[in-house]
């Protein structure tokens, strides 16, 4: 009975197709962006917004990216570690090339060439399906590794083969490098991921997400019913990619600072996002941010009870950290294929009815 | 010109119920369709008016889905050719036929499961969206009018078919009547010339075969589809459709209205299975 | 003519490489065929096996990391040394405990789930396994050594001098390979052609329902084939963990199996070597002909985008069926 749509009624058509029909739902999110936008900032520790906030900001946009792609769009990529670079090295190669254009554009450009990147490796999977593009996709991760780790033209031929983000302003406020300020570090992704999040919903719930989520439901049907499978397909790809890129770009330009490339976007970190989508729910913009918060707390958690609490070894919880992931991973898989997104809306049901029964 | 298309074909006529017949939308000329070694379809020709409700019949394994398949361009014939609108049809891909106006449903319903009744229906209408990628993402007044305004005739099929209470159910939950219900309009929001209905009433109950009946005629009715299906019921084939096509083993074997293709002794061999000689 | 001999050098090289991703390759192919997985766990389960191995080998006591944290204790090893084929012997019984497991823990509860969702359940299995090899047995990085010749061949080497005037550089150790891998290969068709549970095994890769309906356990049969899978991970896991150590990098030379995959057709035994030995003998002519004008170091994405490029132009690979889709 506390959460409750009954009197809520809708008399047209653009207040029924809004993001949260209901008002509780509207008040709640007007209220956690509040929050986030004009109290976090002036609160948190530093340890809290460098470590925790702010990679799991720039993870929810990379799990949005690969959402659109996997989740909307039902073709797998296992591919993300190596758009995630695509955007770094963007970066670094256009504000080394032109440092007086503010750092903000570029981060944004970057996410455009990694959509353009996304759309050329996407092109196979009009003909490949399934774990077919999965294995294919790995192809994109391998061999763009290997170009940013043995062209030296993209780390400026630096000696250790390393790209470091020079220092950039925003506004008169150093936003990049050392010297950046951590709540300034959280703000900035935290506008990212606010604006980006937004566009997403955007295109999910229009005609652009409902040819992705007829490609991915069936994509023999889609096309007959009028879906070009090439436009719809690449252009997850681009969507998809687009996010991952920008991802990438703060993760180098803000939160790392510095960046090796097999080190920071191997193989693994395809993986972590991935598991971040599977986690949060397929197909769901919320589940983006929850599976992210999850993998980015779970080290931290087992990080402070495993090693603080119990004093274990750092390698032995690391071991266990992979484990618990795993059979995680699994666990959803088996009892939740929607994820936490789904275990939130099962929770609404609840708490719709409580406290009675039916 | 082929010897089955009299000059009295072309001429339009009016029906006993008061519709009106035209002449040809869309003609099928000597279609042959193998899969490697097999022949699904061989050399057959008919042809589809506007206005009307053809029927195509024959037993399984006939080739009567593989007919409806090279009419909607799932298939590319090897041989034939196939005629809309007075003009010849190149290969096109499946998504380019849809933009011609041509919709259909199948035989295993083809909905997305993983989307709600309304979007499910409003995919429908993909082929008349125009508002861009960017346009999407910033979810500026074109692009949010548009949505209102095909929601609008999305809301108007939803009324006729009377689905009005599932709008925001998930497809994969309904049962088979619905979904049944669910595929005619998301092929009717395409505001189709030409409807493809493969078997529409295959399970059904006779209570869901009236609904469904009903439901062709009053498209055909009031919106002037022109209607091709696959129906194994003869009675509602009978009943429903101003000509009827027999196919058995990929041939033609019959083609006229219902009760000449009653008589047709063709026809009677191969429904009561006499053997092929 | 100095320098066809050298490319030739690399291709036999490149076989004897190509041989090893067959192997791993093999363990995709029959899990797949069987149960309709992808299964991506398999070269974490090679990895698995060959660390169990080295593990159970050297007396090793499993787990001992974990038991030192939370009894205070310091135990790491028996005392023991176990002769080689008693490890292995051991080592299989480990891995058709853990094909038990993975059919009860797993598999049982996705039946009928789509293929994309199982894959993405073997990539977590996959993080279970490594993080379960650690706890069990370190993470440092091992020797083994089960007794298997290693070094060049001199015989191999003596005789192509005098066959070519040119003594070719090729490893014991891959000629053995090699051996091993034919007979496991010949061992597994004869096995699926000519033995009662063979057949019911490529029943149920044709079509799960119709094999249930003649009465065929499902469950048997997977339990089967993830123990045969098993069995194929050790033996490649003794081929590269003897040839390259046993430490994490084994699981993605094992990923190498997947664009094998790609261009053999999932479904197909013959696909899976012919795949192998493409892949084997194209990175490294490669790596020699154009490597070195572009960086080198290309066997990290050559067989990714060969099979890429591949699929384009053949999706169904080199042997699989051409599949006719229908509405």
């Amino acid at each position: 009975m506390i959460y409750r749509e009954a009197g809520d009624f809708k008399t047209t058509y653009q207040a029924d197709s809004q993001t949260f029909p209901l008002r509780l739902d509207r008040l709640g999110y007007y209220a956690l962006l509040a929050v986030a936008f004009l109290v976090i900032p002036f609160v948190v520790s530093d340890y809290w917004a460098t470590s925790v906030l702010v990679p799991f900001l720039i993870y929810a946009i990379a799990a949005l990216g690969l959402n659109i792609l996997v989740g909307y769009g039902g073709q797998v990529s296992l591919g993300t570690g190596g758009f995630m670079a695509v955007g770094a090295y963007a970066t670094y190669k256009l504000t080394t090339a032109f440092p007086d254009v503010s750092i903000l554009v570029h981060v944004i450009v970057s996410g455009l060439i990694t959509a353009l990147v996304g759309m050329l490796f996407g092109l196979p999977s009009l003909r490949i399906k399934g774990f077919y593009l999965a294995v294919a996709t790995l192809a994109a991760q391998f061999f763009l590794i290997w170009l940013f780790n043995k062209v030296p033209w993209f780390y400026n031929y630096s000696a250790s083969g390393q790209i470091t983000m020079p220092e950039r302003t925003v506004l008169g406020q150093i936003v990049t490098g050392p010297a950046t300020p951590a709540w300034v570090k959280y703000i900035v992704c935290l506008t990212f991921a606010v604006s980006l999040a937004w566009l997403a919903r955007n295109l999910t719930r229009g005609t652009v997400g409902r040819k992705w989520m007829a490609i991915r439901d069936m994509d023999i049907a889609a096309e007959i019913i009028g879906v070009n499978p090439l436009q719809a397909k690449i252009s997850a790809f681009a969507v998809s990619s687009f996010f991952v890129g920008i991802a990438g770009s703060l993760f180098f330009a803000v939160y790392l600072g510095a960046a090796e490339v097999g080190e920071s976007f191997g193989i693994n970190k395809s993986f972590l996002v991935l598991f971040m989508v599977i986690i949060g729910g397929l197909g769901s913009i919320f589940g983006s941010f929850a599976g992210a918060a999850f993998l980015v707390l779970l080290p931290v958690f087992l990080k402070n009870v495993l090693v603080g609490g119990f004093g274990w070894p750092t390698d032995l919880a690391a071991h266990i950290e992979l484990m618990i992931v795993g059979a995680l991973i699994v666990f959803f898989l088996i009892v939740e294929p929607h994820g936490l997104a789904q275990l939130w809306r099962l929770t609404k049901e609840k708490l719709r009815l409580w406290p009675f029964p039916h | 010109m082929n010897e089955h298309m009299t000059t009295a074909d072309f001429e339009p006529y009016t029906t006993a119920d008061g519709r009106r017949i035209g002449g040809v939308m869309m003609d099928l000329r000597n279609i042959t369709l193998r899969f490697g070694g097999v022949t699904a379809i061989k050399d057959i020709s008919f042809d589809i008016r506007e206005g009307e409700i053809r029927a195509i019949i024959g037993p399984n394994g006939a080739g009567k889905s593989s007919m409806l398949n090279v009419i909607s361009g799932f298939y590319v014939p090897q041989e034939g050719e196939v005629w809309f609108r007075g003009k010849r049809r190149p290969a096109l891909r499946p998504y380019q036929v849809a933009r011609l106006g041509i919709a259909r449903t199948f035989q295993n319903i083809a909905l997305f499961d993983g989307m709600t009744v309304l979007d499910n229906i409003m995919t429908g209408r993909l082929t008349m969206m125009k508002s861009g990628l960017v346009s999407q993402a910033l979810w500026w007044g074109p692009a949010q009018r548009e949505e209102i305004e095909h929601r609008e005739k999305v809301e108007r099929i939803i009324d006729f078919l009377e689905i009005q209470n599932l709008r925001k159910t998930p497809v994969g939950r309904l049962p088979y009547g619905l979904k049944k219900r669910v595929e005619l309009a998301r092929a009717l929001a395409a505001e189709p010339s030409l409807l493809l209905l493969d078997e529409p009433m295959a399970g059904m109950n006779v209570e869901e075969k009236e609904d469904m009946s009903r439901f062709i005629l009053d498209v055909n009715d009031e919106f002037g589809t022109t209607i091709a299906l696959i129906e194994h019921d003869m009675g509602v084939v009978m009943d429903l459709s101003d000509r009827v096509v027999v196919m058995d083993y990929g041939r033609k074997i019959g083609d006229g209205t219902p009760s000449e293709v009653r008589n047709n002794q063709a026809v009677i061999d191969a429904y009561l299975g006499v053997a092929h000689d | 003519m100095e320098q066809l001999l050298y490319a030739s050098e690399i291709v036999v090289n490149g076989l004897m490489t190509g041989v090893m991703y067959a192997l791993v390759a093999l363990g995709f192919v029959l899990i797949y065929k069987a149960s309709g997985v992808f299964n991506y766990a398999q070269g974490v389960m090679a990895l698995f096996a060959a660390m169990t191995l080295v593990g159970i080998q050297q007396g090793q006591v499993p787990f001992a990391h974990l038991i030192n944290a939370l009894t205070g204790t310091h135990v790491s090893h028996f005392g023991w040394n176990v002769p080689a084929v008693l490890a292995i012997a051991l080592t299989a019984v480990v891995m058709v405990l853990l094909a038990i497991a993975i059919q009860k823990l797993v598999l049982q509860h996705l039946v009928g789930q789509e293929p994309i969702i199982l894959f993405m359940a073997t990539i977590g299995l996959a993080y279970f396994l490594e993080g379960l090899g650690d706890v069990m047995w370190g993470a440092d990085v091992k020797t083994l050594d089960v007794g298997l010749p290693q070094g060049i061949s001199d015989a191999a080497e003596a005789l192509t001098a005098r066959l070519t005037g040119y003594g070719f550089f090729i490893d014991r150790l891959d000629i053995w390979a090699a051996v091993i891998a034919t007979a496991l290969v010949a061992a597994l068709v004869a096995f699926s052609q000519y033995t009662k549970q063979g057949r019911a095994m490529r029943a149920v890769a044709d079509d799960h329902q119709a094999a249930l309906s003649v009465g065929i356990s499902l469950r048997f049969i997977w339990i089967m084939v993830w123990s045969i899978a098993g069995f194929v991970a050790l033996v490649a896991g003794i081929m590269w963990g003897t040839k390259s150590g046993v430490q994490f990098s084994l699981s993605l030379i094992a990923l190498k199996a997947l664009p094998v995959l790609m261009l053999g057709g999932f479904t197909s035994i013959p696909g899976a070597i012919v795949g192998g030995l493409i892949i084997g003998v194209g990175e490294k002519l490669f790596e020699y002909f154009v490597g070195p004008m572009i960086g080198g170091a290309t066997e990290t994405w050559f067989a990714y985008v060969l099979a890429l490029g591949f699929l384009v132009f053949r999706p169904q690979g080199l042997f699989g069926e051409r599949i006719i889709e229908r509405v």
